[in-house]
């Protein structure tokens, strides 16, 4: 390998930061416009597979067992089950939360699927299968197409859910 | 005509580290590259063509940067493919390394998987902000400790099991000189005692974030039988995927896994697995996935897997010795972590790892998965021709 | 080599931005429509590969959501390659000579419209000399058009005649976005976008998704009463560096296709996969076809550009000509990387 005598002595260069920024404008793509949509009403709204008969909630526009379009639109509760949680005690760069914070595996009633939601008002000690929540929406004021509607779920005070109630989900 | 034979004749690596700042990218997959040619008594003349392999390209920013790597990996005038199946893709590669000899379409194929995530903000790319949704999963730890928690109340497991794995894969790892961790001071209450990250998963029983890189050279059986080292040869490979989310979705035990691992058992002509696998390298990043994947892959009955552990079956003196390497709690450059299961497997019965060799292992199973537990890669090798 | 054809194609009418819909929803009918238009059931498909990138998505793992289009359950045996969905039929072609499987169906998609394409290409390039200067795609094309009229043997005329053949032909696709009747004396007169290059010499801003199936010897038969027999399928990458290739030739290209047959008979039509209309220039000049050949029926990229799906629609619309008995012997290509970096070639003919 050759020398190049005007550089010797100087220090190598052996890391660069180039900082990089791309902005991308995202579509929710139907079935997300149609569930947000039913979120700035306060409602949340599943999808019905047509195939499978199950409820997503989420709907992610296709039932993803068939590969076919989800389309029958199906009102879900805003309260319903644990199946599992865990307790978030890491922070991470974009990260909305204050640590530690409980992110559990809720099946909302009427729903064939858990979605992830924040449990607040109860000592994460006390989170477990089986326990009963409900969402805290933000005030009417401040709906929006958002899943931020719901600022978390909280325990409603009922015994909690037989374990064979929600057996298929944990 | 039918599949054509393939071996391994050439494993390389790099020494696995948090940030390999000796080294471009180039540098590193040049570092695992040139040791697998050299293991294998190759040029780069002599490869016919080469299959790179690398986690999401929003990790170091660049994207497919094998096209910026071409000269690097001395592809220039040749067939290059670039594999991405997400956390599995290590292994993935190697199947579709494979499946180029197999074909017959290629007698020496070299294939390479990297990431250097040092370069890298890899907790931001995993927790990417998806649109329209809130961002409260904390990575991928954050993702599966639910599933880890239903996995402990369904099994009853002791809750010390994910602690034993630790403990077991780290002092593995000591015994391999290119794992990342060397953690010569770790000790059940030292892992038992750190910080819990994602409750029930600590921090020491977490894999670590490295840079490194694993390159094979596989090639055909004329080429094979003339290797100046003992071959490994391919009696099977499988990939299976499934949606991450659906109605009825078992998490825990995903169907995926057990077809893959059926499958690559029944091309082996394998009917007991526990028995017939001298030692295994399975994708554990999180300890618990352990106990886990035993199950996952037959090795135990469903709700016993964690009863390997506890007895000591997957130590290196157990019967079925799992990650003799460290396994990916030791070294986690997640592009390649798939592709070294499936070299450490092939090292075993070539009786090239060392101080973590297993004696006398003659079949040995090479395992990766990636997603929401949803997508496998696996092959096994032997001493012996299928 | 087992006999492996294109059996079944089908495409998503490319648009400069699906409104309101992802990409699992844009993927969904098409891959719906290349099993259920030949009777294929799903559970017959031995082996299903796709080509996306994240960066156009803006997500990582962006593939993941798309295998909810596809029906993945029971679990399927699936890859992916971070590359143009040609090369994921690369994949699927090798995995059928391998004798265990006799059917494969592979897909490709983007949706280019979230993000500006020119600047996300930047992030394909070296990271360290290349990409910290942004170099958009079209200034990184306009360089090697200038380099390739500076070395004679084309014209900006020609190229002129190109955008407007492509386009006029694209009237007979259906699928195709950008389509129409272009004055090249029109062309000409316009100012430059990126000199040498005018806004006609680029391809469009496309979103949109193709889908094929592969079957083997009986199984082609059996579903295509005429398949398009894939006699070779070749691929090489030239070096990324643009100071280090001449760039008034595609060497990959020229490899890929000598090592695919090209020249061993007569080529009737050619799908060629040349965003830019210069290089088609090259690409024909690389696979040494003559004025006789018929380029791009389908209108080719310069009438619709998904990206990671164009060069899977090449080969589509090559093997449909094939079958509809418009031609005996094809030869389609796909390029991906700046100025065409990586090339494949497909060689395609009827029974």
């Amino acid at each position: 390998m050759g020398k190049i005598k005007a550089l010797e002595g100087v220090e190598p260069v052996t890391m660069i930061d180039t900082p990089a920024r791309l902005d991308y404008t995202f579509t929710a793509g139907r079935a997300t416009s149609r569930f947000l949509k039913g979120l700035e009403q306060k409602k949340l709204l599943g999808e019905r597979s047509a195939a499978t008969g199950k409820v997503y909630l989420p709907p992610r526009g296709a039932d993803p067992v068939a590969g076919v379009p989800t389309e029958e639109q199906v009102e879900v509760a805003d309260y319903g089950v644990v199946t599992s949680f865990c307790v978030v005690n890491v922070k991470f760069y974009g990260q909305a939360m204050e640590c530690p914070y409980v992110c559990a595996l809720v099946v909302l009633d009427g729903a064939d699927i858990a979605t992830f939601g924040l449990i607040q008002e109860i000592p994460y000690e006390e989170v477990r299968p089986g326990l009963r929540v409900e969402a805290v929406w933000v005030d009417d004021s401040e709906l929006g197409t958002t899943l931020e509607n719901i600022k978390y779920f909280r325990p409603t005070g009922e015994p909690d859910a037989p374990a064979e109630s929600y057996k298929e989900h944990v | 005509m039918g599949k054509h034979r393939v071996a391994v004749v050439g494993v390389g690596q790099t020494k696995h580290d948090s940030a390999r700042n000796d080294v471009s990218i180039a540098g590193l997959l040049r570092e695992a590259a040139q040791r697998a040619l050299d293991d294998a008594e190759m040029t780069w003349k002599d490869i016919d063509a080469v299959v790179l392999g690398k986690a999401p390209d929003f990790f170091e920013g660049i994207m497919m940067p094998e096209l910026y790597l071409a000269e690097a990996l001395g592809a220039t005038g040749k067939p290059m493919l670039r594999v991405h199946t997400a956390g599995s893709v290590g292994g993935s590669t190697g199947v579709v390394a494979s499946s180029l000899v197999q074909g017959g379409i290629h007698e020496r194929v070299l294939t390479v998987a990297f990431e250097k995530q040092s370069e890298s903000e890899a907790m931001w790319a995993l927790s990417l902000p998806i649109p329209f949704q809130p961002p409260l999963v904390a990575g991928a730890g954050g993702y599966f400790a639910p599933y880890i928690r239903s996995y402990i109340a369904r099994s009853n497991a002791p809750s010390h099991i994910g602690s034993l794995v630790a403990l077991k894969d780290r002092r593995n790892g000591l015994k391999n000189p290119y794992a990342h961790l060397h953690e010569h001071d770790i000790t059940l209450e030292s892992i038992q005692g750190s910080m819990m990250l994602w409750d029930p998963i600590r921090y020491a029983e977490t894999c670590p974030s490295s840079d490194g890189a694993c390159a094979m050279v596989l090639a055909g059986e004329k080429v094979a039988d003339a290797a100046a080292k003992k071959p490994a040869w391919v009696h099977a490979t499988a990939m299976r995927s499934e949606p991450g989310f659906f109605a009825g979705r078992d998490q825990v035990n995903p169907r995926g896994g057990q077809d893959c691992s059926a499958d690559v058992y029944k091309q082996a002509g394998i009917t007991n697995p526990r028995k017939e696998i001298d030692c295994a390298e399975v994708y554990v990043p999180f300890s618990w996935f352990e106990p886990m994947w035993m199950e996952n892959l037959h090795f135990a009955e469903e709700g016993e897997g964690w009863k390997m552990t506890e007895e000591g079956a997957t130590s290196m003196t157990g019967d079925l010795p799992v990650n003799c390497s460290g396994g990916v709690l030791c070294s986690n450059p997640i592009g390649a972590s798939g592709m070294l299961r499936f070299a450490e497997s092939a090292m075993q019965v070539r009786g090239a790892a060392g101080d973590h060799q297993v004696d006398g292992a003659r079949l040995a199973l090479g395992h990766a998965y990636g997603g929401a537990s949803q997508f496998y890669s696996m092959w096994i090798v032997g001493a012996d021709k299928p | 080599m087992r006999d492996v054809a294109v059996v079944s194609f089908a495409q998503s009418k490319h648009e400069r931005a699906l409104p309101g819909i992802n990409e699992v929803e844009m993927l969904m009918p098409v891959v719906g429509q290349v099993r259920d238009q030949i009777g294929l059931d799903k559970n017959r498909v031995g082996f299903t590969c796709s080509g996306s990138t994240d960066y156009l998505a803006g997500q990582a793992f962006s593939f993941v959501m798309t295998l909810d289009g596809i029906g993945a359950w029971p679990p399927i045996s699936e890859s992916h390659v971070e590359m143009d969905a040609a090369w994921a039929l690369y994949e699927a072609w090798v995995k059928l000579q391998m004798g265990e499987i006799d059917i494969a169906m592979v897909y490709g998609y983007s949706k280019t419209s979230p993000g500006d394409l020119p600047d996300v290409l930047t992030r394909q390039l070296d990271p360290y000399v290349y990409a910290p200067l942004w170099p958009d795609s079209i200034s990184l094309a306009a360089l090697q058009a200038q380099a390739v009229l500076d070395e004679g043997g084309t014209s900006e005329r020609e190229w002129a005649e190109i955008a407007a053949r492509s386009r006029a032909s694209a009237k007979n696709n259906p699928n195709a976005q950008l389509t129409g009747d272009f004055d090249p004396e029109a062309i000409l007169a316009e100012e430059y976008l990126v000199a040498p290059l005018r806004k006609h010499d680029c391809p469009p801003i496309t979103d949109g998704a193709a889908a094929i199936i592969l079957a083997a010897d009986d199984a082609a038969r059996e579903f295509s009463k005429r398949p398009a027999w894939i006699r070779g399928l070749e691929h090489r990458i030239d070096p990324q560096s643009l100071g280090v290739r001449n760039l008034t030739r595609v060497v990959s290209l020229e490899q890929a296709g000598e090592a695919a047959g090209v020249s061993k008979d007569k080529i009737d039509f050619a799908e060629l996969h040349a965003p830019f209309t210069y290089q088609e220039v090259l690409a024909k000049r690389a696979l040494g076809l003559s004025d006789e050949v018929s380029i791009n029926p389908s209108g080719g990229a310069l009438a619709a550009n998904p990206m990671m799906a164009a060069g899977l629609v090449r080969i589509g619309e090559a093997a449909d000509r094939i079958i509809a008995g418009e031609g005996d012997r094809a030869v389609a290509s796909a390029t991906q990387g700046a100025c065409m970096q990586q090339n494949l070639v497909c060689v395609l003919e009827g029974e």
